[in-house]
């Protein structure tokens, strides 16, 4: 996280709202380890990953959602479920991303 | 919303471990936040929630360790996760192979510094990505900053540079200890240190030649040998 500080000040002095997403449970093969961050700004900036790239799209989205909406939430992805075939969760996991806004 | 943001950007900036315990649901964000000793900022909402999930907290902090904590009685679910500084690779000798070892080093999340006594080699024109470079003799610079995350690669190839570090990193809790040089190299490096007085078990610490061995010849073939011995000895707990 300590990496992305700089961009995160950047995007909060210009005025642009953040969103934090964590992944907070992996199963299987999920690629990316517990406590991977992306960090979505109101301008469509992002830095930071929670998957080797399947569920970005999805997680952002979300990001932007929270943004608008000040609300945090919970996003679950995986094979048994449908929306991972939407997003594209090839890899064969489980992943839970937490969502929340930065004040 | 993330209210503690200002606290643990704040921390992070000042390399202070910590630990954040977020309540997972939809809502408001519900947080708090950890030190080390026990104390506490923000709230779940509850003392006694506050009090059980700081207890929870804490042993996962001192292991670096983050995961949800179920409390089943309780029918939530909260996320623990432990913020802790970077590990330090310290790299002996401003040679090629540092220059290549400590930008690699850092994308992979360690905190890079690179010791050598002469000016020549730990020039700033050389090493402008590293968290800090020092212009000293290793061991003094050395001496009383190894912890038990720390990596050092010892790559100068020079017994008067690289004796006196591996004296300190042997005494030292360190993680993970290299030395570069080839297999004859390394069995006189390690007749000098028995001579010394070291412990089988002590030198049987330091990886030589350094490295996997990936068939490696250049020196930023070297760097990656090097830093995915380093991942195999951290991961391999």
């Amino acid at each position: 996280m300590h990496a992305f500080l700089d961009q995160i000040d950047t995007w909060l002095a210009r005025g642009e709202q953040v969103a934090m997403a964590t992944v907070v449970r992996t199963m299987g093969s999920s690629p990316q380890t517990i406590g991977a961050k992306l960090f979505v700004a109101s301008g469509g900036g992002m830095i930071g990953s929670v998957s080797g790239g399947c569920i970005e799209a999805a997680v952002a989205e979300a990001c932007q959602e929270a943004i608008s909406t000040r609300q945090s939430c919970l996003l679950r992805f995986g094979v048994a479920d449908e929306t991972a075939w939407e997003v594209g969760l090839a890899c064969g996991g489980t992943i839970e991303v937490f969502v929340e806004p930065l004040p | 919303m993330n209210e503690l943001y200002p606290e643990m950007r704040a921390a992070l900036r000042a390399g202070r471990s910590f630990a954040t315990v977020t309540l997972l649901a939809t809502g408001g964000s519900v947080k708090l936040l950890v030190w080390p000793d026990g104390q506490i900022m923000g709230s779940l909402g509850d003392a006694t929630l506050d009090q059980r999930a700081c207890e929870a907290a804490l042993p996962l902090l001192t292991h670096g360790e983050s995961r949800i904590v179920d409390h089943p009685d309780l029918t939530v679910r909260f996320f623990i996760e432990s913020f802790v500084p970077p590990p330090t690779l310290f790299m002996v000798g401003g040679v090629h192979i540092s220059i290549a070892l400590a930008a690699m080093a850092r994308v992979v999340g360690f905190r890079t510094v690179v010791v050598d006594a002469r000016s020549a080699f730990a020039s700033s024109e050389r090493f402008a990505g590293v968290d800090e470079l020092l212009l000293a003799w290793p061991d003094e610079a050395l001496e009383g900053r190894i912890d038990s995350r720390s990596c050092i690669a010892i790559l100068t190839h020079d017994p008067k540079l690289d004796d006196p570090a591996l004296r300190v990193a042997l005494n030292s809790p360190a993680r993970y200890i290299g030395a570069l040089g080839s297999p004859t190299t390394h069995h006189r490096r390690l007749e000098r240190l028995r001579t010394e007085g070291f412990a089988e078990a002590a030198l049987a610490r330091i990886h030589g030649p350094i490295g996997l061995s990936i068939g490696a010849r250049t020196p930023e073939e070297i760097a990656v040998s090097i830093l995915a011995q380093i991942v195999q000895v951290q991961r391999q707990a």
